[in-house]
């Protein structure tokens, strides 16, 4: 479309991705500051205040929530409507439509957090939203697919561009997962508590199936949509390499809704079932490298960008953290290493590395790459960038580096035996262990919570600033027009 | 076909990444409801000793989730030997086939409580409860002062034993309903999993159980602890041979 005249934030639907990278920011700061209170709240009890709406089990889902759905969420609604707009190169299809997916989530997200502190819950982690909740989330989900395959329909490019694939296959899968998941049966109309539709096993499975694909598809797949356009977008390169986007999406998108079950090797959950997700959690290894290796090597040729531009630091640290943690994971999921690993802060740790290292680190460098684009200006500040870039990759280390020595020292301590056969540690030695460990953690969680505040700081005056700048514009054409 | 039929039509796009998103869960999950063996039949002379939770448990249950207890304490011990010794015998899938929903757990910040029931007395649940630290001084775990002072609702118990039973819990409401509970659960168990007593038994049973040492009050102590003290204890591994559950999994 090389003939268009119309500037890009008219000819397209800008107003929609702001809101929401607004909101990602938010969101990212609640989130992770609710983190840094429950890490704190672990190292040192009494901060749960004997205030119910203050201890740790109500406001974990606070925190979860918060960041996966708020943040994470909001960020990949702000770039997949911008991504899908870019690549399509047409403007966004139902626009009253995708207004009302902004305002369903955020309400949702805050109504959820609300609900949580005074007490209601569904108890299935990750899921945790009660019914009434759940039923806004899903029409406001369908809304978001309208929206989206719609863009996909009238678009006017022939091909679909493989970030658009990711983000496809997200929703679809998203739907899916949440609807199978959340079945439940209310007291009644007028009540927020149910009870789920299956037990035991069968819900167990179904939890986990759910919940490991929160992981796949909310928190990889569609983040890899993000970097299939940032990373090449700011690097200037084109993408690695075109066939392996099409192997490692077909095969992720395939194998990741066998692994759920690795969430209950050694449970009640039959063994052929758990051996099945064993399984194919190592396969997984090799689409997701796949994934990881086409966002890195984009960048060869213009490996001293490393030096000089912040974001595409940020970038390939989460690219470097996607290939790390997606190796973790095929380890932690083979049986014998989940027999140490499981019920420890080392899943705590895994699940860091992937969320801080991956999804958050990824969000950042395209926060940082789109918001001077939305509001045509430039970063205020290159060097809060780097600042942010460093808090938040020291936090991370220091965060997962205490949750691998607390993690294999409780898999350690419960399994060991002194020379008579007796368990050699009762379990409140493994926890008086693990509590200097959660100090360090806390320490850790609170400097990537400082770099995201600086983030906020940092974005917030860039749109002041370019809010300003767009008013002297319009001053000097004023002014101009005056004379003339 | 050539990828670049996929990539140009939206409907193939989508279409094809449903089939290939929908194996994994169908493969997975629909069997476990068809193979016979996924939850064992645990029967001590002619009756299931599995049994849904009377009316107080299941109110103690709700104040559990409702306060996320399961996000640092799991209900599922491994087959392990350690887990054997600190805990007991392995968690069968019987033990939760009432569960709606399963809880499980994924991590253990404290100690697993899938057989906690009977363990401790009831007055040291409510001490510990109330100030974790008071029994066990590097415990970590928040202080939950107000389940004591608070008065449980149990109002709603009719509605919710009425839900349970929409999924599948054999809660009974009609006679021929509970003269199958008689024959499956044996009278005793019968008479607590009526829906029309539910308020009745949870009133009588507080009263008995005097959980939370305070007789005058129910509070949401009484309903937590009973719950507490019920976990694990409905199967009992002596009256089966060693080995017994081992074919199940």
């Amino acid at each position: 479309m090389a003939t268009t005249t119309t500037p890009a934030n008219t000819q397209y639907n800008y107003d929609i991705v702001r809101k929401f990278t607004i909101m990602t920011v938010i969101w990212g700061v609640l989130g992770m500051l609710a983190g840094v209170y429950i890490a704190s709240e672990l190292a040192w009890p009494f901060l749960n205040l004997d205030i119910p709406q203050l201890t740790f089990g109500r406001l974990r889902p606070v925190h979860t929530s918060l960041v996966i759905f708020g943040f994470g969420g909001s960020a990949l609604f702000a770039t997949s409507y911008y991504i899908v707009q870019r690549t399509c190169q047409v403007r966004l299809a139902f626009e009253g439509l995708a207004n009302f997916t902004f305002w369903g989530w955020q309400i949702s997200i805050g109504l959820a957090g609300i609900s949580y502190v005074m007490g209601y819950t569904q108890a299935r982690e990750y899921a945790e939203m009660v019914w009434p909740i759940d039923l806004l989330i899903a029409v406001t989900w369908v809304s978001y697919l309208l929206v989206f395959v719609q863009t996909l329909r009238k678009r006017s490019q022939p091909h679909i561009y493989v970030a658009n694939w990711f983000f496809m296959a997200f929703i679809l899968a998203t739907a899916i997962l949440h609807i199978f998941n959340n079945l439940a049966v209310p007291l009644n109309l007028f009540s927020l508590e149910s009870y789920s539709l299956e037990a035991g096993v069968q819900d167990a499975m179904t939890q986990w199936w759910y919940g490991h694909n929160a992981v796949g598809f909310f928190l990889t797949a569609a983040f890899l949509g993000m970097m299939y356009y940032f990373v090449p977008k700011q690097a200037g390169r084109p993408v690695y390499s075109y066939r392996l986007s099409i192997i490692h999406f077909w095969a992720l998108i395939f194998l990741y809704m066998w692994v759920g079950a690795h969430h209950l090797h050694w449970t009640a959950l039959p063994d052929w079932t758990s051996t099945l997700a064993a399984t194919f959690s190592i396969l997984l290894l090799l689409p997701s490298w796949g994934g990881m290796i086409n966002g890195i090597m984009t960048l060869s040729g213009a490996w001293d960008r490393l030096r000089t531009d912040p974001v595409i630091r940020f970038l390939i640290v989460a690219l470097s953290f996607y290939g790390m943690s997606t190796f973790e994971g095929p380890m932690m999921s083979l049986k014998s290493v989940n027999a140490l690993s499981h019920y420890t802060d080392w899943t705590i740790g895994h699940v860091h590395s992937g969320a801080l290292g991956w999804v958050a680190m990824i969000t950042m460098g395209s926060l940082y790459h789109l918001v001077p684009r939305l509001w045509e200006t430039r970063m205020y500040s290159t060097r809060l960038i780097n600042i942010h870039f460093w808090l938040a990759t020291t936090g991370i280390i220091i965060y997962i580096g205490a949750m691998w020595v607390a993690g294999i020292t409780q898999g350690l301590m419960w399994r060991a035996f002194d020379d008579y056969g007796n368990l050699a540690y009762t379990f409140v030695e493994s926890v008086r262990f693990v509590v200097p460990m959660y100090m360090v953690r806390a320490f850790g969680g609170l400097l990537f919570l400082s770099g995201m505040i600086i983030m906020a700081y940092n974005v917030f005056m860039t749109i002041r600033q370019g809010k300003q700048e767009q008013a002297e514009v319009e001053a000097k054409i004023a002014a101009k027009l005056a004379h003339a | 076909m050539k990828h670049e039929t996929i990539e140009t039509n939206a409907g193939w796009l989508i279409g094809l990444t449903m089939v290939v998103i929908s194996i994994g869960g169908l493969v997975e999950i629909l069997p476990l409801y068809f193979i016979n063996n996924t939850v064992e039949e645990v029967k001590v002379d002619g009756k299931e000793t599995v049994r849904p939770y009377t009316a107080l448990e299941l109110r103690g249950r709700d104040i559990y989730q409702r306060e996320g207890c399961y996000l640092c304490h799991s209900q599922m011990i491994r087959p392990f030997r350690d887990e054997a010794l600190r805990y007991g015998h392995y968690s069968l899938a019987a033990e939760s086939k009432y569960d709606h929903p399963f809880q499980w757990g994924s991590k253990r910040t404290g100690p697993d409580l899938a057989r906690v029931g009977k363990k401790y007395s009831n007055q040291w649940h409510t001490q510990h409860l109330t100030a974790p630290r008071s029994v066990v001084p590097e415990s970590i775990m928040p202080n939950y002062p107000w389940l004591a002072k608070t008065d449980l609702k149990y109002k709603d118990i009719e509605e919710r034993f009425k839900a349970l039973r929409n999924v599948g819990v054999p809660y009974s409401l009609t006679k021929p309903e509970y003269d199958a509970n008689v024959t499956r659960f044996g009278k005793e168990v019968a008479d607590q999993l009526d829906i029309n007593r539910a308020e009745e038994n949870l009133l009588t049973q507080a009263k008995l159980g005097n959980y939370d040492g305070n007789p005058d009050r129910l509070t949401e102590m009484d309903a937590l602890v009973s719950y507490l003290q019920v976990l694990g204890t409905m199967v009992d591994f002596s009256k089966f041979e060693e080995g017994h559950f081992a074919e199940f999994r």
